[in-house]
Parts: C-alpha cells; structure tokens; sequence
C-alpha cells in the first residue's frame, strides 16, 4: 500500500544524485568532438580549449534545464538551471585570471634573466638593457608614498575611532569614501597641478609628484582599514587603562595601537600592493628615462608599470625585445603585488594578538 | 561649599586635559582635516588650472573642434558608454559569482574561492591593459566578424568590423574583468548577512533554493547590489591605462561597437595626450579631468549615501 503513494504525485520523481555532474561531463566531451570535427576541418587554426569550456557549460545549463523540466517539473528545473548559471558565471570569471596568468608567465620568462635585474635602459637600442631603473624608480615612489599615507592616514583612524563626534567626523568619513573613488589620472593631474605651480616650472616630472599622486590613492585604503582595526580592539583594554590612570593619548599609543598592530600593517601591506600597480598619474607627473635616478625631488623617475607600457607603446625598430621586456616588467610587478598579499595574509596569521577565548 | 574638610576637593565636571593628549588628539585632528584639505585642494586646483581651458581657441584644440565644449562632450559620451556597456556584462556575471560563493559552493571552499576572485582585483592595469591586446583583442576578433555578418541588422553591431578587435566592446569586456571583483565582493557581503531565519522559513515553506534566494535574499541585498554596481561604476570611469592600450581611439560619438571608430574616454585621453602637450592643451586636459572627476565624485557619494543609509556593508 505505501508504495502506491510513490507514484501519485505526492512525491514527484527526480534525477539521480550525481546526475548534473555527469551531464556536465557528458557536455564538456560533446563540445570536446565538436571542436576536434572544427580543427579538422580547418575551421580554427589551433585547438580551442577555451570554446570547449564555455560552450560546453553552456550547453549543459540547457541539458539539465531541459532534462529536469521533463522529470522533476518546471520549479525543480528552474531551480537547476540557476545552480548551472551561477556556476557558469564563477568558471566565466576564472578564464580571463588563468588566461592572463598564464600569458604573463610565459611571455615574461623570456627576459626574466639577471640582465633585467642589474642594467638600466641608458644607450640601449634593440635587444639587452633591463628594468633595474624602473625597480628601483618603483621602490622609492611607492615608499615616498608610505612615508606621506601611513601617518596621515593612521592618524586619521586615530582620530575617528577615539576622539571623532559630530560633524567634523561624519564629513571626514564621507569624505575619506568618496576618495577611495577618485580616478587614478585624476590624482596625477593634481600632483602635477599642484607642484608645477609650487615650483613654477609648467614642464614639472620628479618621483616626488609620483609620491603625492600615489598617497592620495593610498591614504583612504589606510584610513578605512586602520579604522576597522581599531573598531575591533575591544573596550574593556581601553576601560582598564582608564581605570589605572592612564593618560587617553598613552592608553591609545601603548594599549590600544599594539594590540590592533597586526591588522593595521596588513591593511598598510594592501594598500601599498594596490598603489604599486599604478600607471597612470605616474606617466603625467613622474615622466620617463632610461637611466638610473636615485633623487626621488629631481628628474623624471620611472616605475615598473611606466616602463612595461612605454616598452609596449613605444618599441624601437625591432619591437621584439622591447615588447619582450614590458612582459617581464609585467612579471615582476604581479609577483611584488602577490608577494605583498602573502605577506599581509602571513602578518594577519601569525601575528594577530592573542585573545582569550571567550 | 561644604564645610566638611573630609570630603575630598569635588571632582571637577571636566575631565583633567594633560598637555600629552592635547598635543596628541590635536595632532589626530590634524590629520583628519588634512584629508578634508587635501580634497579641497584637488578641486580647487583642478578647477583653478581648468579655467583657461576654457576660453581656448580654436586653434589650440586638436583639429576638427572649435569650443572646449566640442571637445569634451563626444569624451564624456566616450567615458559613460564604455563603463555601461563593461557594466551590462559585469552585473549579471558578478551577481552570479557573488551568489555562487555565499549560497552555492560548499562551504569548506567558500571562502578559498573568495580569494581566487579577489585576485583578479590584485593584478595592475598595465597587465589587464597587454593582456587585453595581445590575447583578448585577437581572440574576440572572429566573434566580431560572425556578429557583423549575421547580426548585422542589430544597430551596435553594425559598420564596418575591425579587424584588429582593439574596439570599444573589447575594452567592456576588460573594464568589465576590472571591476566584476569589486561588485562581487560587495554582493557577496550583504548576501552573506541575509537573516537566517528567513532563509529558513522559506525552505519550510517547500521553497527551491532558488526561489528562497529570489524572496529573501535578493529582497533583503537590494540596496547593496545598487551601491555595489555604483561603486562599479565609479571604477569603470576612472580607469585609464587599459583603455589606453587596448582601444583604437577617436573623439567621436558612435554606437557602434565593433568598429574602428571608437569614442574614447576622458582618462585614455589624458593619458595618451599629456606626455606630448604644452601651454594651453595642459590646461583643457586638466578640465576633461576636472569633468571627470566631478562625474566619479557624484557617482561614489551617491553609492555611499545608499550604504550608509541602510547598515550593510559598513565594512567595506
């Protein structure tokens, strides 16, 4: 008698556990063949291993649609079709990340050399040469910016964690928002304004406009984080230090900044892996050369990412070498920039304070 | 006063100032309102530098525009049109991508995944820039070439194709990568935070997963995703280097998409113009950037209101 209910339309019939990932599989060998007909009919040149991912997801978002609509019924089947749709998107957004990794990799090892890392550009026509001006152009723009952001802006958390009221705070806050949306050429324009007019020269390129340009970037990555690192420190340390006398500034420069150190070094870590990258407001302020300079407050200075595009836009007579070495720049950018994210993941870790379990 | 010499001396209603935390909540005051100056001053720089722009004459303008309004109106046009069209492929994609994460992976990978995505926020817009013309721009090319051919009669898809794919689509497609991350991000936060028993209650209801995400998630995030897609937005706009690379520019106003008459927009303009310019043609690009930022700043307030206005998303 009770099986008699199976088959009622009490309970409607469904697929399978592991049927969505077969068909998947089944999808993806489809395309696969597909393919394999189009390269041997000449269609492509090569073999199109991305087409055969996409396609073959898509193919198989409208496989399962259509199969569980014919089992399980239209809500079931819309309620797969979405489950294949938003997979769909997230392998979507992982092709462009392989492709690039993929292609920076192999075109960047070609000058990956210790030429690259020991020669400047001066009287380099052709192939040879490195970036070592640009790396070093990179290091000290990006650590001028530091010196100039990290104070300001840990400053500025200070304030708006422990002392900020009213509307002076409120507008800081807004403020330090909507910068974090100021357009990076918009930065660099500024920095040129600004100290073309202080030195009265209209054709005004040093690393120190880089410097400025770039802590204007950087300032509300430090604020925000910093901010939210001290939010964290709980009260009871603060209320403690109060208790036992202890000045408001000395509570806040022993107590509070030690025990949210962790935190603030790994947004500051962020923050200056998100300036480093920055091309734009460097190319108007901070110029081009193909020597080594060391004076961050006089001549142009150029950076990595400067020098990866000016490589690429401008080759000389035989592109190659100058295009091969913008790919190395790009290299070496993307591992600072990944060496910069392990180093804040490692910092959050391992240092965080130690707090009781509660 | 009381007369009892044993009472200790009252406690004054205002705390004890020590010259330490003066010194020090002045010198963190300080630094607040140097933001709020530094802000100023990039208005008004940009503003002060913008001024004899325009009133430039026509010969000081780049052939073929007259008036500074000639000039900057097709880069607006330019910078609005690519930022929406990377928008109509970022949105749907980041959404999904956002709900995948929070509602669909398995939890033990989440958050791994999380990162993977994060990453494409790490890598510098000189990269996305070379990548976009050397890999992406030959790829799309032949899809350009079937769209034009057999969906010609759609209006955007229309002209004469290009046949270097450095168009304006191929840019969407790259500012769309750029900012799909920041959008996700965003989502993914305020899906996270969707009360529980509401998702609850929508199961005990016999709803699918899907139908739970559609009247209690998607509901409850709706002024996140908004703000998300702004902030989006305010990133699409600014973005110069890889607009710069990848696009075959012109100042024009074309629909057109597959094309080699591109708009191009304020930022690739500067970046592509400045190097080279003197004396006057500095100040009009200073007031294309001075429009520029005007847009991004009304832009981001406008998210931000949003945001603050209802409580998520405060973290970020």
């Amino acid at each position: 008698m009770a099986t008699a209910a199976v088959g009622s339309g009490l309970r409607r019939s469904s697929l399978p556990k592991y049927s969505s990932l077969g068909l998947l599989a089944v999808s993806w060998v489809v395309m696969a063949g597909l393919f394999l007909i189009f390269l041997l009919a000449g269609m492509t040149a090569a073999y199109n291993l991305v087409g055969v991912v996409f396609f073959g997801t898509v193919l198989w978002a409208a496989a399962v649609w259509l199969i569980s609509f014919l089992v399980e019924g239209s809500r079931k089947a819309k309620d797969r079709l979405v489950t294949a749709l938003v997979t769909t998107a997230f392998v979507i957004a992982l092709l462009p990340l392989v492709s690039l990794v993929e292609t920076v990799l192999v075109r960047g090892v070609a000058r990956f050399d210790v030429a690259f890392f020991s020669e400047s550009m001066r009287n380099i026509v052709g192939a040879g040469g490195g970036g070592l001006h640009a790396i070093v152009g990179t290091l000290e723009i990006t650590l001028g910016a530091a010196v100039i952001s990290v104070p300001v802006g840990l400053l500025a958390a200070v304030y708006l964690v422990e002392y900020g009221r009213g509307a002076v705070a409120r507008a800081i806050t807004f403020l330090v928002d909507v910068m974090t949306g100021i357009p990076s050429i918009v930065a660099g324009l500024f920095a040129f304004a600004l100290l073309s007019l202080v030195t009265g020269n209209p054709g005004y390129r040093s690393g120190f406009g880089g410097s400025v340009a770039l802590s204007l970037l950087m300032i509300p990555i430090v604020v925000r984080s910093s901010e939210e690192m001290l939010k964290l420190v709980p009260n009871e340390l603060r209320e403690a230090a109060f208790a036992l006398g202890v000045p408001r500034w000395l509570t806040i420069v022993k107590v509070v900044l030690p025990t949210a150190l962790a935190g603030i070094v790994t947004g500051i870590t962020l923050a200056i892996a998100r300036v480093i990258g920055e091309t734009a407001p460097l190319l108007l302020v901070a110029g081009y050369t193909t020597s080594m300079n060391y004076n961050l407050f006089s001549g142009p200075m150029v950076t990595l990412p400067v020098f990866s595009y000016t490589q690429y836009a401008q080759p000389g007579v035989d592109p190659v070498p100058s295009i091969d070495r913008a790919w190395t720049s790009a290299l070496v950018l993307i591992l600072i920039v990944l060496l910069l994210n392990l180093a804040a993941r490692i910092i959050a870790r391992f240092f965080a304070p130690k707090m009781a379990s509660r | 006063m009381t007369s009892s010499p044993a009472v200790a001396p009252p406690v004054s209603a205002k705390p004890v100032r020590r010259p330490g935390d003066l010194i020090f909540s002045g010198t963190a005051l300080a630094a607040g309102l140097l933001i709020l100056v530094a802000l100023a001053a990039v208005a008004v720089f940009l503003v002060g530098e913008s001024i004899p722009a325009l009133g430039v004459k026509k010969a000081d303008l780049p052939v073929g525009f007259s008036t500074f309004l000639e000039y900057a109106g097709p880069l607006v046009f330019g910078t609005v049109w690519a930022a929406l069209l990377a928008l109509v492929i970022a949105v749907p994609l980041s959404l999904g991508i956002a709900l995948f994460i929070s509602h669909y992976a398995p939890r033990r990978v989440a958050r791994g995944l999380g990162y993977v995505i994060d990453l494409l926020a790490a890598v510098p817009s000189v990269v996305y820039g070379l990548w976009g013309i050397t890999v992406l721009a030959p790829f799309v090319q032949p899809f350009y070439t079937f769209l034009n051919t057999y969906l010609g009669w759609v209006p955007f898809f229309s002209g004469s194709v290009s046949a270097t794919g450095r168009t304006v689509l191929t840019v969407a497609v790259v500012l769309a990568v750029m900012v799909l991350p920041i959008i996700t991000a965003l989502c993914r936060e305020v899906f996270l935070q969707t009360p529980r028993l509401q998702e609850e209650a929508a199961y005990a209801l016999g709803a699918t997963r899907w139908e739970m995400i559609r009247i209690s998630v998607l509901p409850f995030g709706r002024a996140g995703i908004v703000s998300a897609v702004m902030l989006g937005l305010g990133r699409a706009l600014g973005e110069t280097l890889a607009v710069a690379m990848v696009l075959s520019p012109a100042v024009v106003v074309s629909f057109f998409v597959l094309t080699t008459q591109n708009p191009t927009t304020i930022a690739a303009n500067i970046a592509l113009q400045f190097p080279d310019s003197y004396g006057i043609s500095v100040n009009v690009l200073i007031a294309t950037g001075l429009v520029l930022f005007v847009i991004t700043f009304v832009v981001n307030a406008l998210a931000r209101g949003i945001v603050s206005r209802t409580s998520v998303g405060r973290n970020n």
